[in-house]
């Protein structure tokens, strides 16, 4: 094992290498600004390809032509909500990680908040039973009831 | 024993909503291009490359819009259907050739001239049209994938149905099957051309 592990870490080196894009690492320094702005729009858009990545960290074919399209437009001086607008009008909200508040969107929003109150609420009532019975049971017996107790006792004692 | 059903009707829930969810294909994304008009390209012709195809030159007709490349393995499952599709249809169906060359894969594009590329991918499209038929009417070369993101195009193979005003009336993602055929796609044409 010990024999193949400069190889594979070799291989690791390798395939890293390809696989950044080195026209972006000649944009990056041509014009940092533009792609800091490049970068912060591609983490907040979904690669359509692998639907769990988001532009930025995806190599899939459309996140690198997706990439080149939002360089072209900073370029063409266009605002951020431009930018992602062009992105919405193709591939609609899914695109977005943070999908805008509407109808649709409504539970996916609201369901946490809803859930959490509805445990709170639970909680809380299942709270007050306790206490009503912690209550109950340190209760001190009334003067019928300790009797009532003696006269068991005893009865159990006797036979 | 009435805090037990709760907790049954609670699981039971909760089983049916991962269920339908599990259900729900997650590739089937809604287009926002549904209900806009189809968006302008110009892009040059595969049988006659000095020609070129528009949206605009279907005006007035309901058409298709097949995006497919000769690499995309989809379109191999999806292509009998849509040559059975134009012999049995007389509708346009227009193929929109998506990055031929660019979307394969294995070929390192930064040692490749915009000329070599063209020929390439001429030469694949007509070679892939000639082994498994050619259903389209003319099909439009997007080389570079531009006109594909103005379309959202995302999982090839994508279909587009045009009305007559140059409206997408639909998008279909993924390879059609009989039942989206019979059950979408034909009613739909029947519909639009009344």
């Amino acid at each position: 094992m010990k024999r193949w592990l400069p190889l594979i870490f070799a291989l690791f080196v390798v395939s890293t290498a390809t696989a950044t894009d080195s026209a972006t690492e000649a944009a990056l320094a041509a014009d940092p600004v533009a792609e800091k702005r490049l970068q912060g729009l591609s983490e907040e858009l979904r690669c359509l390809v692998c639907q769990n990545q988001n532009i930025a960290d995806s190599n899939a074919e459309l996140a690198q032509d997706l990439r080149r399209e939002i360089r072209g437009m900073i370029k063409a001086g266009k605002s951020d909500k431009e930018i992602v607008d062009f992105m919405v009008a193709r591939y609609g909200d899914f695109v977005l990680y943070r999908p805008p508040v509407k109808g649709i969107t409504l539970l996916l929003w609201g369901g946490p908040i809803v859930l959490m109150l509805l445990g709170l609420l639970v909680l809380r009532s299942y709270l007050k039973k306790r206490a009503r019975r912690l209550v109950e049971e340190e209760r001190p017996l009334s003067a019928d009831e300790s009797s009532r107790a003696e006269a068991l006792l005893k009865d159990t004692n006797a036979s | 024993m009435n805090r037990y059903y709760w907790i049954v009707g609670a699981f039971a829930a909760l089983v049916v909503l991962l269920a339908v969810g599990l259900g729900l294909n997650p590739r089937d994304v809604p287009s926002p291009l549904v209900g806009k008009p189809a968006p302008a390209f110009t892009l040059n012709q595969l049988a006659a490359p000095e020609k070129t195809f528009s949206p605009k030159d279907m005006q007035g007709k309901v058409w298709l819009m097949n995006v497919w490349a000769s690499w995309c393995v989809s379109c191999r499952a999806e292509h009998p259907i849509l040559v059975e599709f134009s012999r049995k249809v007389d509708v346009p169906l227009i193929g929109l050739n998506y990055k031929e060359v660019r979307g394969d894969g294995s070929f390192d594009m930064s040692k490749m001239s915009p000329e070599e590329e063209k020929k390439l991918a001429w030469q694949r499209a007509n070679q892939w049209l000639s082994e498994h038929g050619n259903p389209y009417t003319l099909t439009a070369m997007d080389l570079d994938g531009r006109v594909g993101i103005d379309y959202g195009v995302y999982g090839v193979p994508e279909t587009y149905i045009v009305d007559k005003t140059g409206i997408i009336r639909m998008k279909h993602t993924g390879p059609i099957t009989p039942e989206v055929l019979s059950k979408k796609i034909l009613p739909l044409i029947a519909e639009l051309n009344k």
